[in-house]
């Protein structure tokens, strides 16, 4: 059982390893971390500080999809977060000030708690399918961000916003240090928390949560502002790390990048159940892919099929696992479960008991043993 | 329930894909539209452009509509926002109006011998500015002006070898987008001009997708897989620049532990320049306007122009970067 619970993160975890030690292979000073004018310098670093970005969206997408959504627009968001803030910064009175950063920063995080207000308002009340309530902000939001720069990249000087891309505390890049202050706070809120549970019951489904009444609505809109603040967190982080914005390219299809990474981390596209833990991983392995490639020298009209081939091999290796996990889950239930995921655990607790909140749903006598992995730790 | 939902959904994006193309194409020709051409002496000039999106394009743009000013001819701009339908029903949009002479940069290289051969047929000369296309047939347009890319990248290798040839240089290619035609030729040109100079040598070459973000972090692994690179080759201006932040934060200092070749002389980048963490810029000149006004008036007084012309192209030192900072438009 331990054993079981365990392996949806086993084979994410295996090909880190090996990409890592391929790296090693090929390059024997990869591991080397060295103090470089006082914090921490090598290759590992890099990965980490890279991987920020990505992680932040993939987190903001984790809880998204786990209500049995998709959130499309973050790269828009990404991009409008850095043209707002670097607009703000060059039209401030000093815009070499760390007031001036600060202003700016707010600002573009307002502006994203707006746009995920936005989408959540479509989902949640409008109930838009998140695909394509997302896609507009996805199609518009790049044009908005090319409004507010005039299409241009705009250049900034100001040591507060770059630190956010380029700065260290206590030798640890500010990205690293930013994204992980995020990621133990959505751990704390969602998984010390009833929170986390109400909304795998909400992306298992929503109507079955809202009988037994969890707030669906307001946890769903929620999900969507999260994702959008993630997103425009990043955004300054892409922005501040070469102290520009670029509204043609930053963040473009990092959305998908951010899906691959939690659907590599094993949280399933259906909703309802989700690990972040897997998605940090996730996010891990996709950027080390890419530092791999750069370190290793791989041809760059090569570059996407190498990447295509890893993520593949990643999959097919976690395939039959899977596979053998339905296989399992299948047999004591012989009509079909209408979703995956834990309803037996969520109803139950919903309810106060084994009873059921969907009357399409069958009892599964022992599948509450399988499949009740446990909300309390993080996955 | 699920099979009605997913329809919806396609429906939704199809209707929003129609909306989206008919909104536009009705822009671009309310924006060429107004003020027919061709009835008098003053020479109209419908110019096609790809669209805003970088520094270098908006100067290209600015130098057209001033030189055509200047030349008084009667310039009718479209905007084709990088989308090449929108710059197929302007030039449509021209021949409906008849203008004297088309010029476009072609938003990508393929797909425009229809349009052309209507042009051709209703007698109306094209020129292309700054980007080709792949015809087969060169009936369709009269001369192509623009940027030899492969030049660009000889002047680059031209320099390392007077200026890094003496002792060994392990340097390190920031390539533009996979596939690009600048990217292509800049790394040719480049590659054949230091073939013969045993010191340089080029250790690790990766794409940095023409952005600065992709310069970075490209250079970044680069420093930590070569840590003997001691000189970079970036493919534009922008990449050279997100090398510099990696420099930086590899502690050492640019310009000098590292040198570094850009091409493209945009603002940002001659700044850096004048500041000296660039060490030498291969111009890509966008102010081609005067060139475009000068060809235009001869191809519609019937002279023979050559089938390709060069943009005039200089490129900068620190010291000449130094000077020409405060004029520059760009």
């Amino acid at each position: 059982m331990n054993r079981l619970t365990r392996s949806p993160l086993l084979w994410p975890l295996l090909a880190l390893a090996a990409l890592l030690l391929f790296n090693l292979v090929v390059n024997p000073g990869f591991f080397a971390v060295r103090i470089q004018d006082g914090h921490l310098f090598g290759s590992l670093v890099d990965v980490l500080k890279n991987a920020a970005p990505t992680l932040l969206i993939a987190i903001g997408m984790t809880l998204v999809i786990a209500s049995r959504g998709i959130d499309l627009s973050v790269g828009a968001v990404v991009a409008i977060a850095g043209a707002i803030a670097c607009n703000s910064l060059v039209s401030a009175p000093d815009p070499t000030s760390a007031g001036a950063a600060v202003v700016a920063i707010s600002t573009a995080l307002g502006v994203a708690l707006l746009l995920g207000a936005w989408n959540g308002l479509l989902v949640s009340v409008l109930g838009i399918q998140p695909i394509i309530a997302t896609l507009v902000l996805m199609t518009a939001g790049r044009g908005i961000a090319m409004l507010i720069t005039d299409g241009q990249i705009i250049t900034v000087d100001n040591d507060t916003y770059g630190w956010l891309g380029g700065g260290y505390l206590f030798g640890i890049p500010a990205q690293v240090v930013v994204a992980g202050l995020i990621l133990l706070a959505v751990a704390l809120l969602t998984r010390r928390t009833a929170l986390g549970m109400l909304l795998e019951a909400v992306g298992i489904n929503p109507e079955a949560a809202r009988l037994a009444g969890v707030r669906s609505r307001s946890i769903v809109w929620t999900v969507y502002v999260f994702a959008a603040l993630a997103a425009a967190v990043a955004g300054l982080m892409i922005s501040a790390q070469v102290t520009a914005a670029d509204a043609n390219r930053a963040g473009l299809f990092i959305e998908l990048d951010a899906i691959l990474a939690v659907v590599i981390g094993g949280t399933s596209l259906a909703g309802g159940r989700y690990s972040l833990t897997g998605t940090v991983v996730g996010a891990l392995i996709l950027q080390t892919l890419t530092t791999t490639v750069y370190t290793v020298g791989i041809p760059p009209d090569m570059t996407t099929l190498f990447k295509a081939l890893v993520v593949i091999v990643v999959f097919l290796l976690q395939a039959p696992r899977l596979r053998a996990v339905l296989a399992r889950r299948r047999r004591p239930a012989p009509p079909p479960l209408p979703s995956g995921g834990l309803p037996e655990e969520a109803a139950a607790v919903l309810t106060g008991g084994p009873v059921l909140a969907d009357d399409e749903h069958t009892p599964a006598p022992t599948a509450g043993g399988t499949t009740g992995s446990g909300r309390g730790a993080l996955r | 329930m699920f099979k009605k939902t997913a329809l919806t959904a396609l429906t939704a994006a199809l209707a929003l894909g129609l909306t989206a193309c008919g909104g536009s194409d009705e822009g671009s020709s309310a924006a060429s539209g107004g003020g027919g051409g061709g009835g008098d002496d003053t020479i109209t000039l419908g110019f096609a452009q790809v669209g805003a999106e970088s520094g270098w394009r908006t100067a290209n743009t600015a130098s057209i509509q001033e030189a055509a000013k200047t030349a008084g001819i009667d310039l009718q701009f479209s905007d084709a926002q990088q989308k090449q339908e929108n710059q197929i029903s302007a030039i449509r949009s021209f021949i409906q109006q008849r203008v004297d002479v088309i010029a476009f940069s072609p938003v990508v290289e393929t797909g425009w011998d229809a349009v052309l051969l209507e042009a051709k047929r209703a007698n109306i000369p094209v020129i292309l500015t700054d980007r080709s296309v792949d015809s087969e047939d060169d009936s369709l347009y009269v001369t192509f002006l623009g940027s030899d890319f492969v030049e660009e990248g000889k002047k680059a290798g031209e320099w390392a070898v007077e200026n890094w040839g003496s002792q060994p240089t392990f340097i390190a290619e920031l390539q533009g987008t996979t596939g690009a035609a600048p990217a292509i030729d800049r790394q040719e040109g480049f590659a054949d001009a230091i073939a013969g100079t045993p010191n340089l040598q080029v250790v690790a070459s990766q794409t940095g997708d023409f952005t600065r973000s992709g310069g970075r972090e490209v250079m970044e692994a680069m420093l930590n897989s070569h840590p003997e690179i001691n000189a970079v080759y970036a493919h534009n201006d922008d990449m050279g620049l997100g090398a510099i932040e990696a420099i930086e934060a590899a502690g050492k200092v640019p310009g000098k532990d590292i040198q570094i070749i850009t091409v493209d002389a945009v603002k940002d980048g001659m700044q850096a320049l004048a500041d000296g963490k660039i060490n030498f810029i291969v111009e890509c000149n966008p102010l081609l306007g005067d060139q475009l006004m000068d060809l235009a008036k001869k191809v519609v007084a019937g002279e023979e122009v050559p089938s390709r012309v060069v943009t005039e192209e200089t490129t900068f030192t620190q010291e000449q970067a130094v000077q020409v900072l405060p004029e520059r438009k760009y």
